[in-house]
């Protein structure tokens, strides 16, 4: 029962035009020097606490958690809650410190804290391929709203959102990304809130009786063991401290004390957000159980409020959502795109205007290839296991470099090394051995992640002589206090 | 999820990094098989690459992690069975054999720092050396300038005359890099004094301007004169401040703020100015007063020679990795000839400030994070400024 195909389409469009829009005028209000103290006034923490969540809630958390809530029950909700508890770690072990470095970048950071290119580059590399990954999920979301809501062929979907990144980040649109953002996150609650309480109503008004019970098993297939569940939030725990996209985000803060005042109004938008993908796949489980056996899972939330309201208004709340879905594409990937093109345009191409151009090009073209070659299955799973491999790179990185003096460059490479060559390994592995793939191999991250942590521990220690002599000064810098940021003009004495 | 497209991106991208890594590594051992010449050619050139990667870790000067690097290039050099390098308060680095002689090298090699000569030490000087297999030491004096500066320890069973002349030869070298390494630091001092020295530059030329300013008032309106000596005061507070070469974007705009409002005693309501600051960065660090001398300049070379209103656009934008601040104003102009000239230092002409940020700029960022002005003679100026947002080095 696919949606009206203009309603699809006019939803993106709409998506896209104000995603534009804002980008290039959310900034041209000047202002006189009368308005000084406004114009020069920092980003509030929950403006940027919004942008971050934004930029954060992608597919996977879009489509991808309530498809999985419909096929696995209750299993699919350590999706949601290792997503939110990520901040947390963030909050206790990253935000302030990484702020109060004064980096932009991952790689700016270990560059810095290490005092070694090669340590740099490594890092980009880790940061360019976690990029890549976390993009080509979005785009096979973008490939199945545009196949379930329009019917046309699922190429279109995932062409039309890069092409549309693309001109925006070429353009300079992301200027006032912190605006963009911050609109997304709230368009996107917007877009899953509206149409399950209109669901809950007519379902309340109506009477209908549930399909099956909430409880039962849609499909046949058997429930996660505690090594899975285990893994799986090792993974998005640890892989929440290393995305490149995330951590860029926590640069607009002024200083430290409200880069961590931001991750806990980020902790409450993200608890309320996934309230609602929540509440459809329970509702799927009851009303629509024929979807997880269909294998349209992933697509429930897109296609719930036409099936369970119908006529016009079905219609109008279904391109509300599939106007979220869009927001939830076009803002992870344009994010994703913006911090990939710093990183290769800074290390690759030699930082100029045109280099950023070209690499945020490069950043968007390299994924819609992968999408091309892949086909879109579950969601939420394969942005896992995108934490997983961060988790196994870049998080042993950041925790250490901010945490350990003893770290050094040549642990710091031999650590995220590891961690990407086993991570890696066991995703190719999985690929290799399709259904039949052991547990211990389909979520690495139980065994990556600590492997990664210690190898980069052990060839530290092996490598004392190397500790860089800036250690002290940068380790002084991220932990204390910084004098805080004027803005404005003092109110108080005029 | 075995089928996960995850997995088949993961293997495209883990595979390509295989193919990457064992070409990489397929192309270097090739190299090294390749058809290499004569002995005598080999000697040389197996003697120049050990001398030029020694030479790249004592670039830090005499340090104990470029010193441990470079001994082992060194032994190789000379062929000896120990090798130590030593600054003048204790032992830097052994590499090779006896290492349990280390704590006893620096009484041995106390004369050759005082007195600056080679030295050959046998078993019959000293009898901890007959104990092990090396059983002589020929130390020779590292000089820089006038100074020993430490000494280079080679150790081998009979110290024959080759090995003497060549630990001398060796130790001259050593001089040589860590002269080099002093050269070099050097070289960062001089340049941050410059830095220092045209920070020091702007702040007279706005105090002058801006009493001047307020001495307009001091007859006609006493009560603002006054108000405009406190904002002077706390302008003054923030250029003339002790600490850092470098500040914020936010508290860089302050002070335009006040500046301006010095300036507007003045011009009244001929000069209107806008602001369009992207809050993300804000927070960016940039080189302490480099943007008032921009907006001073669009103010007194821009509108003071222009007729009626002018209007000063202030710009800062997210640009990528980098914040773009842009200053515009729809003055007189200026002649792009006579600008080049004046920034290349040929001219000492008015914009003194256009010159000083520019070559602090290129000084702390690079060529290519100079000034770009784009203007022509009664177009109007338009200033862009490009600065990185990651500067860890720099504390605002």
């Amino acid at each position: 029962m696919p949606v009206n195909p203009a309603v699809g389409i006019a939803a993106f469009a709409a998506v896209s035009v104000a995603t534009a829009v804002i980008g290039f005028y959310g900034l041209r209000i000047s202002r006189t020097t009368g308005d000084f103290y406004v114009a020069s006034r920092t980003v509030p923490p929950w403006w940027n606490a919004s942008a971050i969540g934004g930029e954060y809630l992608s597919a996977a958390s879009f489509l991808g958690v309530a498809g999985l809530i419909l096929l696995s029950g209750t299993d699919a909700l350590w999706f949601p809650v290792g997503y939110t508890a990520g901040y947390l770690m963030l909050l206790l072990f990253v935000a302030a410190p990484l702020r109060r470095s004064g980096a932009y970048t991952i790689p700016d950071f270990t560059e810095s804290r290490l005092d070694s290119r090669a340590a740099r580059r490594v890092t980009s590399l880790a940061v360019v391929i976690v990029g890549w990954l976390y993009i080509v999920p979005q785009l096979h979301g973008a490939a199945l709203t545009i196949r379930t809501t329009t019917g046309l062929p699922s190429w279109v979907g995932s062409t039309a959102v890069v092409v549309v990144v693309c001109l925006t980040v070429v353009a300079g649109g992301m200027r006032s990304i912190t605006f963009v953002q911050a609109f997304q996150y709230w368009l996107k609650l917007t877009a899953l809130a509206v149409p399950l309480v209109f669901i809950v109503l007519v379902l309340a008004e109506n009477n209908s009786p549930a399909v099956a019970a909430a409880s039962a098993n849609p499909t046949g297939l058997a429930p996660a063991g505690p090594y899975q569940n285990i893994s799986l939030l090792v993974a998005l725990l640890f892989g929440t401290l290393g995305l490149p996209h995330v951590l860029v985000r926590f640069y607009t803060n002024p200083d430290g004390q409200s880069a961590r005042r931001t991750t806990l109004i980020v902790l409450g938008l993200l608890s309320v957000f996934y309230l609602f993908p929540t509440a459809y796949g329970l509702a799927g489980r009851m009303f629509a159980p024929g979807l997880a056996q269909a294998g349209q899972a992933d697509a429930l939330v897109l296609l719930l409020p036409g099936r369970l309201i119908g006529g016009p208004g079905g219609e109008l709340l279904s391109a509300l959502v599939v106007a979220g879905a869009f927001a939830a594409f076009l803002s992870t990937t344009s994010g994703l795109v913006v911090s990939l093109a710093g990183v290769i345009s800074q290390d690759v191409l030699g930082g100029s205007v045109r280099g950023f151009r070209l690499a945020a090009l490069i950043s968007a073209a390299v994924p819609l290839g992968l999408a091309f070659m892949t086909d879109s299955l579950a969601l939420a799973g394969s942005v896992g296991l995108v934490f997983a491999f961060t988790a196994s790179t870049i998080c042993p990185v950041l925790l250490l470099g901010i945490w350990w003096r003893g770290l050094t460059d040549a642990g710091a490479i031999a650590g995220m090394v590891t961690g990407g060559l086993l991570c890696g390994g066991a995703m190719v592995a999985g690929t290799a051995l399709g259904a039949g793939t052991p547990v211990w191999l389909a979520q690495p991250a139980a065994w990556t992640v600590p492997a990664a942590f210690a190898v980069m521990v052990l060839a530290s220690r092996a490598t004392k002589s190397r500790v860089p002599r800036t250690t002290t000064r940068v380790m002084t810098r991220l932990h204390t206090p910084e004098r805080p940021l004027a803005t404005g003009i003092d109110v108080t004495r005029r | 999820m075995p089928d996960s497209p995850l997995y088949a991106a993961a293997a495209v991208a883990v595979i390509a990094l295989a193919i990457a890594v064992v070409v990489g590594v397929g192309l270097k051992v090739l190299r090294s098989f390749r058809e290499l010449g004569t002995d005598a050619e080999r000697a040389t050139y197996n003697t120049l690459h050990a001398a030029s990667k020694a030479g790249q870790h004592l670039r830090t000067g005499l340090n104990p992690a470029g010193a441990a690097k470079a001994s082992r290039q060194l032994r190789g050099l000379l062929g000896c069975d120990a090798l130590a390098i030593t600054d003048v308060s204790g032992v830097l680095a052994w590499d090779g054999a006896a290492e349990e002689l280390k704590p006893q090298l620096m009484p041995l090699a106390a004369d050759v720092l005082a007195g600056g000569r080679t030295q050959v030490i046998t078993a019959g000087d000293f009898p901890a050396l007959a104990a092990g297999r090396v059983s002589s030491a020929v130390i020779a004096p590292i000089r820089a300038g006038s100074r020993v500066v430490g000494v280079v320890a080679a150790f081998a069973p009979s110290a024959g005359a080759g090995l003497v002349r060549a630990t001398s030869e060796v130790a001259d070298w050593v001089a040589a890099q860590v002269e080099l390494a002093e050269l070099d630091a050097s070289r960062t001092l001089l340049m941050e004094a410059e830095v220092r020295a045209l920070r020091a530059q702007i702040s007279p030329h706005f105090i002058y301007n801006s009493l001047n300013a307020i001495a307009s008032f001091i007859n006609t309106d006493p009560a603002r004169a006054r108000e405009l000596v406190v904002e002077f005061a706390d302008f003054t507070r923030y250029s003339f401040r002790r600490h850092g070469d470098f500040t914020t974007l936010a508290e860089e705009l302050r002070c335009i703020d006040r500046y301006l409002l010095l300036e507007r005693a003045r011009f009244g309501e001929r000069v209107q100015v806008s602001l369009r600051i992207a809050p993300e960065v804000l927070g960016t660090v940039i080189p302490f007063l480099s943007l008032q001398p921009l907006v001073e300049n669009a103010v007194r070379h821009g509108l003071e020679a222009k007729e009626g209103p002018g209007h000063i656009t202030i710009a800062a934008n997210d640009s990528g990795a980098f914040a773009e601040v842009t200053i515009e104003d729809d003055g007189v102009g200026m002649d792009p000839v006579q600008l080049q000239s004046m920034l290349a230092g040929h001219t000492d002409g008015e914009h003194v400030g256009l010159r000083n940020v520019d070559a602090r700029l290129r000084q702390v960022y690079g060529d290519d994070h100079g000034l770009v002005i784009e203007t022509a003679p009664g177009e109007g100026t338009l200033i862009t400024m490009r600065v990185p947002k990651s500067q860890p080095g720099h504390d605002a």
